[in-house]
């Protein structure tokens, strides 16, 4: 039986290929975008807005920071113990228009030696992992200059 | 009408993995601090825990758990948690006891018995939770936030692996020479580098690890303490336990992203200055007035920032700042005199009591051969998840 594709977190992210984004939210009363998003109430003290419209965010940005993960992180992050433990990289993207930073997974095979501060990623589709029923699909973000 | 209390007493468990549960180190500590004050436990009208999220339901009524540990005596009791921030919170909720004049002398108790590896949120599937979604979606550990300041650094201000790794050679040379903390061996910049990497750029020897202990305080009105005997105590003159101001802009601790300044221009300063910003305000000190300090060494890139947080330098000197030995015993502002969390490790709930500990120790001038001179103002600095501001100012 094919497993169904799921994303990890409802409503962070839709659409494939080049028209995948990350979706937050922006308040109509103030214009103050939330990731992840905000549906109830703006959270901008000066602000009474409650009307809050789904947007995509940027496709592209550039990287505020970088790390890895060189040991195997607790559950809840699922993982096989069966198999041994292949660091990814974290990046940290700040996105120009949104004027935030978002934290994402690097594209596999994209290591820190690989990163800079500074330089350009987008956000392309990815798959977190795999369970009998499942395949968790998430958002990874990629140098510009990489094709997969 | 004054707004300082007492610091009658202080005590703790030492720290280390000693395999047994946090009330028994948080009630050698009280002991110990009881002790220091030269009080009987039932003389205490008002106990205030420091809560652990380690220790199942005891820990999340953590001042009714000691209360009842040392003999129920009919105290007022309060128990609080801001994660990182506990032990700031409870000497806030003593400080505001006291003088609201409703308690002379309240005790204050934090301790933690930490599990192996790194922290890990509360079971069960909770999408709604940050600290959650960040493991589940990320797998991004405390270190990894750690490793990410410590690049941004790197990039920004030219800080190097070197730069870092003498924070752990300065921290681990004062450690060894305090016998409450858990690692009580100098640490070579050799040692640091060879150590193995675990949140690029950070190695296992930048990260402070996860421990057990216990702190304790005994805080009383500056009257209570005259009519005790302590005419000159180390007297605690400002607590600051702000939180950030939308937007906040800096990536913290659990979160994924930070708020966007798209619609609002961040005003004022970010959030780890404002917490020492307040703390010097409410205390009508500056920078230029701090004898030493103790600040969170969560790794070693982080006391560097700590510095320019608490404005002993500009932003992006922090690292010169180290290497002109300022910090260090014997520089103008010698920072982390007890060792640090470098050498302590991080026991949540105890951790701000400890900077508490370290600093009445100094002010008092029995720090021993960790005695920095003449010392008479002192600051702490930490920040607890999810937006807690932590500072204490003491004086003498």
């Amino acid at each position: 039986m094919p497993r169904t594709r799921t994303p990890v977190v409802a409503g962070w992210f839709s659409g494939e290929g080049d028209d995948f984004r990350l979706l937050g939210t922006r308040c109509t009363r103030c214009a103050s975008v939330f990731f992840p998003r905000e549906d109830s109430r703006c959270r901008n003290p000066g602000c009474a807005g409650d009307d809050l419209e789904e947007i995509p965010l940027s496709r592209r940005g550039h990287v505020w920071s970088y790390t890895d993960s060189r040991y195997r992180p607790p559950s809840p992050y699922v993982t096989d113990a069966e198999l041994p433990w292949e660091p990814y990289a974290l990046i940290a993207v700040e996105l120009e228009s949104e004027r935030m930073v978002v934290l994402g997974q690097a594209v596999p095979g994209v290591t820190v030696a690989d990163l800079a501060v500074g330089m350009e990623v987008e956000v392309v589709p990815g798959v977190l992992g795999e369970d009998a029923e499942t395949t968790w699909t998430t958002w990874f973000w990629r140098p510009t200059g990489v094709r997969a | 009408m004054t707004t300082e209390v007492a610091v009658l007493g202080v005590g703790m468990h030492p720290w280390g993995k000693w395999g047994r549960g946090f009330v028994e180190y948080g009630v050698v500590a009280a002991r110990a601090a009881l002790a220091d004050a030269g009080l009987d436990w039932r003389d205490i009208g008002s106990i205030v825990g420091a809560d652990t999220v380690r220790g199942g339901y005891p820990g999340y009524v953590a001042g009714a758990t000691f209360a009842k540990a040392l003999g129920w005596q009919g105290a007022r009791v309060t128990s609080v948690y801001a994660a990182c921030a506990s032990g700031a919170q409870a000497i806030d909720a003593a400080r505001g006891q006291i003088l609201a004049g409703l308690s002379d002398v309240v005790l204050v108790v934090g301790a933690d018995a930490a599990p192996k590896g790194f922290f890990r949120p509360a079971g069960g599937d909770r999408p709604d939770d940050p600290d959650w979604l960040r493991f589940r979606v990320l797998g991004a550990t405390n270190p990894t936030y750690f490793g990410l300041y410590a690049r941004r650094r790197m990039a920004v201000h030219g800080d190097t692996a070197e730069d870092f790794a003498q924070v752990k050679v300065k921290n681990s040379a004062m450690g060894a020479l305090n016998r409450y903390a858990r690692y009580r061996k100098r640490v070579t910049a050799d040692e640091v580098a060879a150590s193995a990497v675990v949140s690029d750029p950070l190695r296992l020897l930048d990260i402070c690890a996860t421990s057990d202990g216990g702190a304790a305080l005994v805080l009383s009105s500056l009257e209570f303490a005259r009519r005790h005997g302590a005419a000159d105590p180390v007297r605690i003159r400002a607590v600051s336990t702000v939180t950030p101001r939308y937007p906040h802009t800096v990536l913290d601790l659990p979160d994924i992203a930070t708020d966007s300044a798209a619609a609002m221009e961040p005003a004022g300063q970010a959030f780890r200055a404002s917490i020492a910003t307040a703390a010097y305000e409410e205390a009508g000190i500056g920078p230029e007035d701090i004898s030493l300090a103790e600040v969170y060494d969560l790794s070693t890139a982080l006391e560097l920032q700590w510095y320019e947080d608490l404005a002993l330098c500009a932003q992006g000197d922090g690292a010169k700042l180290l290497r002109e030995g300022v910090t260090a015993l014997g520089g103008r502002v010698p920072v982390n005199v007890s060792g640090g969390l470098a050498s302590f490790g991080e026991a949540v709930p105890a951790q701000a009591l400890a900077q508490v500990c370290e600093v009445t120790w100094q002010l008092r001038g029995r720090a021993g051969e960790r005695q920095v001179a003449d010392a008479r103002v002192g600051i702490t600095a930490n920040q607890g998840l999810f937006g807690h501001g932590s500072a204490v100012v003491a004086v003498r």
